[in-house]
Order: C-alpha cells, then structure tokens, then sequence
C-alpha cells in the first residue's frame, strides 16, 4: 500500500516536470505568435525596411537568414561527415585519436562569440573575404561542425559491427562497405543532427555580428561576397537602436515568429527524408 | 565420392594480444564434406573459422602463425588479396545479420561489389540463389521489402543466399541457428545437407546433435587445442581421447 503511494507520487512528479516544461514551450509559441501576427503582411515578407526600419518588411533578413544557414550547412555537413566517418572507421583508435575527439567535443562549448571574432581574424581580414555572406557562413559552419561530427559518430557507431562483418565476407572493401552500408545506415542519424545543426545556426546572433551581418542593405545581396541582412541580427538591432522602440518591438516579434517557421520548415525537410529512410531501412 | 583436400590447415598459432587463443592446429578439411567443429565456449572454435576467410585481420593487436591453405593456396600469403579469399569462403554468422536493404539488393549487393553490373545476370541470380537457399517460394512476390521484415530463419537463410550468390566456394557457418527456433533449425540442416553436393562447408556449433546430425566429420577443439579429429560416426560413437568423450556425453561443456 505504502510503496503505491509512493509509485504514484514519483509519477506525479514526473507529471508535473513535464507540464511545467510544457507550459513554457506553449507559452514561448503563443506570445510570439499573437505579438508576431499583428504585423505580419504580405508587405512584411516581400519589401525591404523603409522609413528607418519603422515601415515596410524583412525580406533581405529573410533571404539573408536563409543563404547564411544553406552557406554553413553546405560547407560542415560534408567536411563533418567525412571527420566522422575517418575517426571511427579508418584511424587507429589510440591516444592521439581520443585527443582529437575530447577536442572537436570541447570545440561545442565555445561561446559563439568567440566563433565571431575568429571568423573576423580569419575569413574577414586573412582570407580577405571581408564582411561578406562567405564569411558567415564558414563561421557559422565551423561553430556548428563539433555538433555534426559528434552526432554523425553516434550514427555510425551504432550501425552493428555485424553487418560491416557481412559486407566483407562477401569481398567488399572497407571503402565499399562504408559507402553501400554504413552510410546509408547511420544517414537518419546523421540527419537528427543536422535538424538540430540548423535550429542552431539560423538562430545565431554572435557569430554573424562581425562577419557578414549589416543592419540595413539596400536590396538583396549579390553575390557571396555582399554583407547580408539577417533576422537574428535584424532582431538585436531593432531592440538596441532606433528611434521609434514602440513600432521596432513589434516588427522584432515578426522577425522572432518568421524565425520560428523558418526552423521548422528546414528542420520538417530534414525530418521528412529521415522518416522515409526509416521506412526503407527499418 | 570425391574426398580432395579444400582447406589445409599447418600448425596454426593464434594470439589476441598476449593470450593464446589457438594452439598448433592441423586439420583437413576436405571438399564437398560438412565438417563441424565442436567444443565449450571459449575453446577458439570460432577464432579458427575466422581464420579461414582472414576475418580475424579486423580485430586489432593479433598475431598469427602457421599456414592455411586454400586449394594449395596460402592464404595468408602477402601477394594474396583478403577480399578474394573472402569471396570464395563465404560466412553464415551467429546472429542473422541482413543488411538493413531489400530483400533483392541484400543479394545482389555482393555481385555489385564484385563488378557486374549487368541487370539481367543479377537478377537470375538472385533467383537462382534464393531458390538454392529454400526462401524463392515464400519472398518472390516480395523482394523489394526490407529484409528485415523477414523472421529470424528467413533472415538466416537470406544470409546463405547472399553468400551463395557471389559463388563462394567454401561456406562457414559461424553457429547458424544459435538464435533460431527448432523449426527454422531444421530447413537450415536440410539446406546444409542439400547445399554440401556443391560446396564444402564448415559449422561450428554448440549443439552436439546438430553435430551428429548434418556433418561428415568432427573437430573437437578444448582450450585452443585440436583434442581429437575423425569422421563423425567414430567421434560419436567410438571417440579416443578421454576427453572427447567425456564432452560428448555431456559432463562438462
């Protein structure tokens, strides 16, 4: 009798962690949503900021957003892949390898503005890539390779040791084997943490401040060189400069919400290949 | 009945790290016969098939010596490639491992990584290997499924079809129906039997009728010694070495 008591406390506990948890997640949604709907239009999504950011829309922001994101995403998704896959299926496991996985692991708690300022030093000034849509990207992509590669290494290891042994006692090389089944296997894996890689980086304020973000453009960008207008910048700028606060608020909750969608639509592609993967595979 | 010498083993040593883990085997494993090794866990049963097809090359810090023959051919030779040698001794493993792919392209993944590439070719050989391996009848209306909606015995059998698919020669089965029920158990002893007038197969097992029942010759291996050797009928019933005996009626083991 005692210990169901018990058992049924424990679970209300359990209960309650979650509609707490619950309870911020609606209320994040709900109080974007109705600050962000007032002022979104077919305007908002479509012109550029008139009058000092008080009128018109966010649509270099938007389409700035969404080059720097594909930019970093193109650039650490391969590169990251192919570290993941050298460390577990090619190099010697040995001191020097665990020593490269502690460090691409500590590489994930930089701050994100240190990631800027490196991509100043690096991209922006050394390469000479200047305050460009490449320079945000790289940073972007480099902060968010330590996620990718460390995801893609759970992926690959938990594709079973049998099915490589499989492969190679029908002649395949360690090179096919990869390439036919163990990519294939982890890729909806891999994949997990590219959604969670995207959320992140079209989020991203701090690395983006230095290297390719500007607060107003005239226009869209024009080629990978050009600085960008982007919606978590666009966002800090309108709450921190201006002269109107009032009418800027409101325009940084549409910016918040057109954020929000953005990320769940990359992510529900990304979700979607997974699914049919799984459909295939499992 | 053709009795030709397949694989020849010559005082093979095998070392994981600093144990030893088989001890100076010689043993004939002769062609189109089943030879089935027996003995307790740990004995290097396993360890010594995995020599026969150079899987023991993927776990690291070994060392082997010793030769191993195949059709007169050291197999551990430099100038010889692991994955021939793997081509032409297939593996049936423990636990049915299908690639997480179609039933079909479980099979003709094989084929493509031996360089055909004609669609035709595969595609009779798929056929003609899962007609071998006792599973045409109950997939061919279903071979772009998954093959891991197939049930364990299905999923063993496909795992023999693959292998016969790309013409292996020799066949090893690595304690096939150690997760399997007594039905699936039997179609895979059947198929054992049915598969020896064309290829040369080597079981281990655990399970001493399994033994008894399928092959022609037994290899009894205790703590990484080759103990007694024979056809299978002598080891049954009429073993020489005291130890042989005492495992076989089942006092320890």
């Amino acid at each position: 009798m005692k210990k169901n008591i018990i058992q049924n406390l424990g679970f209300f506990a359990l209960f309650l962690c979650i509609l707490t948890t619950l309870f911020f997640l609606g209320s994040i949604i709900y109080f974007i949503s109705v600050r962000g709907f007032k002022v979104i239009s077919w305007e908002f999504l479509t012109q550029g900021p008139r009058l000092g950011m008080t009128q018109g829309g966010v649509a270099p922001a938007i389409v700035g957003t969404f080059y720097l994101t594909l930019g970093a995403i193109l650039f650490a998704l391969p590169l990251g892949i192919a570290c993941a896959i050298y460390l577990c299926e090619y190099s010697p496991k040995g001191f020097i390898v665990n020593l490269i996985r502690i460090s691409i692991n500590n590489l994930a708690g930089v701050p994100s503005v240190v990631f800027g300022l490196f991509g100043l030093a690096v991209f922006v000034k050394f390469f000479g890539f200047g305050v460009s849509i490449l320079s945000g990207s790289l940073t972007l992509g480099i902060l968010t390779l330590p996620l990718i590669i460390s995801s893609a290494q759970e992926a690959l290891l938990a594709v079973p040791q049998s099915i490589r042994e499989a492969s190679f006692s029908l002649g395949a090389t360690r090179w096919e084997t990869i390439k036919n089944i163990v990519l294939p296997t982890a890729l909806p894996g891999i994949l997990t943490g590219v959604i969670l890689s995207i959320g992140r980086v079209a989020g991203e304020t701090a690395p983006i401040l230095f290297t390719a973000a500007a607060f107003y453009t005239r226009g869209y960008p024009k080629s990978v060189f050009s600085e960008v207008m982007a919606l978590p910048y666009h966002i800090y700028a309108l709450m921190t400069e201006g002269t109107h606060p009032d009418q800027q608020t409101a325009i940084a909750y549409g910016c918040s919400l057109i954020l929000l969608f953005m990320v769940l639509a990359i992510s529900g592609i990304a979700i979607f290949i997974r699914q049919r993967q799984r459909g295939i595979y499992g | 009945m053709d009795s030709g010498i397949k694989i020849k083993s010559e005082n093979v040593d095998f070392f994981y790290g600093k144990t030893q883990a088989l001890k100076n085997i010689n043993l004939d494993i002769y062609k189109n016969q089943v030879t089935a090794i027996i003995g307790p866990s740990g004995c290097g049963k396993s360890t010594f098939i995995r020599l026969l097809n150079r899987m023991n090359e993927l776990v690291p810090n070994t060392a082997l010596s010793g030769k191993i023959y195949l059709d007169g051919m050291d197999i551990f030779d430099p100038f010889v490639d692991a994955v021939e040698i793997r081509r032409q001794v297939g593996m049936v493993f423990q636990k049915p491992n299908p690639f997480p792919k179609s039933i079909f392209d479980n099979i003709s993944y094989g084929l493509k990584v031996n360089g055909i590439k004609d669609r035709s070719f595969i595609e009779e050989k798929v056929e003609w290997s899962l007609k071998k391996a006792a599973l045409w009848l109950e997939v061919k209306d279903r071979l772009c499924d998954s093959a891991l909606k197939l049930s364990g015995g299905q999923q063993q059998r496909l795992c023999i079809a693959r292998s016969l698919a790309v013409e292996s020669k020799v066949i090893l089965f690595d304690e096939p129906c150690a997760s399997l029920d007594p039905i699936s158990t039997a179609k895979i002893e059947e198929l054992i039997t049915e598969l020896k007038k064309e290829y040369t197969i080597v079981i281990v097992t655990h399970n001493m009728q399994q033994a008894a029942r399928v092959s022609d010759y037994t290899a009894f291996f205790l703590m990484g010694e080759l103990i007694e050797f024979g056809k299978t009928q002598d080891i049954f019933t009429k073993p020489k070495d005291p130890k042989t005996e005492a495992y076989i009626t089942g006092r320890f083991g």
